[in-house]
């Protein structure tokens, strides 16, 4: 029997993909975000320091994974968007942008392969993040993960994280995180870059690739003992009756 | 032409292209000479008829007059002094929104051809002028609503739905096979930055304000608005407030019947445009009346 099928994770020969891992937390007083620098053709680097926490407006940024042609031109849109926006209607809100994110994603969503997580802070609810995942749908969440590397560390997110966190707190957390999604992703890697985002300030942070946190990797590298201990001890999740 | 016993001859009269107003005379022993008559002869011509009519200069909206006016717009402006009075009043929580609805016929059902209608959730509009006109521009604000939401995923501020409608205002001044728009349209709400209030002529130009009025009593409503501390009201009293300027303004003299139409938006109905409930409308006429026989 014949049926539509729609491949919409398919890759033009010789596309650059976005295999990654990217994140995005918020915070009492802003947002933390962060991704890792690798771009790959393949099982080729076709770039290992490359910047995928896009500027979209002043307190605005977006995580790009998926196809790098795609997400650059789908960010590059939203950002004139904003431009025109903050003329006639002022400094639009995390939720005006992701809007348009998400409109942009879920019309084109048979051309594009684009996942992208939104973030930033604004006057009308202060720190926000928005997850728009592949098929284009918009959901607001306190902390969102995306791209290939992101799938090996959900169960590590949920076990760790914590409401009220304050900055330096949710710093370490996306650091942690994205290292250990680096590790175990082949197509995640290099170093890891953050912002911070206030209403003050966006503040950019980096961790070169041979200061990433160590976790366990086997007795013959690291020792015999669990390595780098950054986070509290895990408290089992409490379970309704 | 020719005179007698060698007198001047005119031979012509000329209008310079400057406005100069020359006559050639021949002179049997001078010859032909120029003679200025009058200067600016066109500007003297033009003050005398470019009041507008009869100079052809009012039939389309693509025209200018010479001196900078478009008369189509401006007698879309009379269509508007010709009906009822509607007046916006932008207070502490709310705003509110009231229409002097001329009845022409005994026979028509009380409630029909409503003069305010409903742009948004949270967007009420009023319109004096020609009723179909402000129809289709409140058709025409829904659209405008609906894809800003669609866009945005959230309510629309008055000020984007206002500078949208004024746009499509302006483009009914700029050609000859369309008339602009025969209504001043009062647009409130209450939007994420607070109570709003907007009023759009038929120009396309919009001004935010505390108190407005449009239509036939608007001068006379103007003050009675400026009398009232807007900022300090409360919704509750500016349905009061609003009733008796609308009773005030109404000129019996015409006998004309009128029915009072009045809705609101504000916190007492948490953020929507409604009518105002039948009971305090009732209240506020009952006032109204009442004041209206203290003021005489």
């Amino acid at each position: 029997m014949d049926c539509i099928s729609v491949d919409i994770n398919h890759l033009k020969k010789g596309e650059v993909n976005l295999g990654t891992s990217i994140m995005a937390v918020q915070f009492e007083g802003g947002v933390v975000i962060g991704a890792d620098s690798r771009t790959t053709t393949g099982s080729y680097i076709a770039n290992r320091v490359t910047d995928k926490l896009t500027h979209v407006h002043d307190r605005i940024y977006c995580c790009r994974s998926g196809s790098a042609a795609d997400t650059q031109a789908v960010a590059d849109y939203v950002h004139y968007y904003l431009q025109t926006h903050t003329q006639s209607y002022g400094t639009p809100t995390v939720h005006d942008a992701a809007c348009v994110f998400q409109k942009m994603c879920y019309e084109n969503k048979d051309a594009l392969s684009a996942g992208i997580i939104v973030a930033g802070w604004d006057k009308e609810v202060g720190p926000s993040v928005y997850n728009i995942p592949l098929g284009g749908g918009l959901f607001r969440q306190p902390w969102a993960i995306g791209g290939s590397g992101s799938t090996y560390v959900y169960g590590y997110c949920d076990a760790t994280y914590r409401e009220g966190w304050g900055r330096e707190e949710t710093v370490e957390f996306v650091k942690n995180t994205l290292a250990l999604a680096m590790s175990r992703d082949g197509s995640s890697g290099g170093v890891i870059r953050m912002c911070v985002i206030t209403e003050d300030s966006v503040e950019r942070l980096f961790v070169p690739g041979d200061q990433l946190p160590r976790f366990w990797e086997g007795k013959e590298i690291i020792g015999a003992e669990t390595g780098k201990q950054s986070v509290p001890a895990v408290v089992p999740m409490v379970v309704e009756a | 032409m020719v005179v007698e016993n060698g007198g001047p001859i005119l031979v012509a009269v000329v209008v310079h292209d400057r406005g100069i107003m020359y006559s050639y005379v021949f002179f049997p022993r001078l010859g032909l000479t120029r003679l200025e008559v009058a200067r600016r002869w066109f500007s003297i011509n033009s003050t005398l008829t470019m009041t507008s009519i009869g100079t052809g200069y009012d039939l389309s909206a693509s025209t200018y007059s010479p001196d900078g006016r478009i008369f189509q717009v401006e007698y879309a402006n009379k269509a508007v002094e010709n009906s009822g009075t509607a007046i916006g009043l932008r207070v502490k929580d709310g705003v509110v929104l009231a229409v002097e609805k001329l009845v022409h016929s005994k026979l028509l059902v009380p409630g029909v051809n409503r003069r305010i209608h409903t742009v948004d959730k949270h967007i009420g509009l009023a319109s004096a002028g020609l009723l179909a006109d402000s129809r289709h521009l409140a058709n025409r604000a829904r659209d405008e609503a609906v894809n800003y939401r669609d866009l945005l995923h959230s309510p629309p501020t008055l000020k984007s739905v206002a500078e949208r409608v004024g746009l499509y205002l302006q483009a009914y001044t700029l050609y000859s096979s369309v008339r602009p728009f025969g209504v001043s349209t009062i647009l409130a709400g209450v939007d994420k930055t607070g109570p709003q209030l907007y009023v759009l002529e038929p120009s396309g130009v919009f001004f935010g304000y505390h108190g407005a009025a449009v239509g036939k009593g608007r001068q006379l409503a103007k003050t009675e608005l400026e009398k009232l501390n807007l900022a300090e009201l409360t919704t509750r009293e500016a349905v009061m407030e609003a009733a008796k300027i609308i009773y005030l303004v109404h000129e019996d003299a015409n006998e004309k019947e009128f029915e009072l139409e009045m809705s609101w938006i504000g916190d007492e109905t948490k953020g929507l445009h409604v009518p105002v409930p039948k009971d305090l409308l009732e209240e506020a006429e009952r006032q109204a009346k009442a004041a209206l026989e203290n003021f005489d």
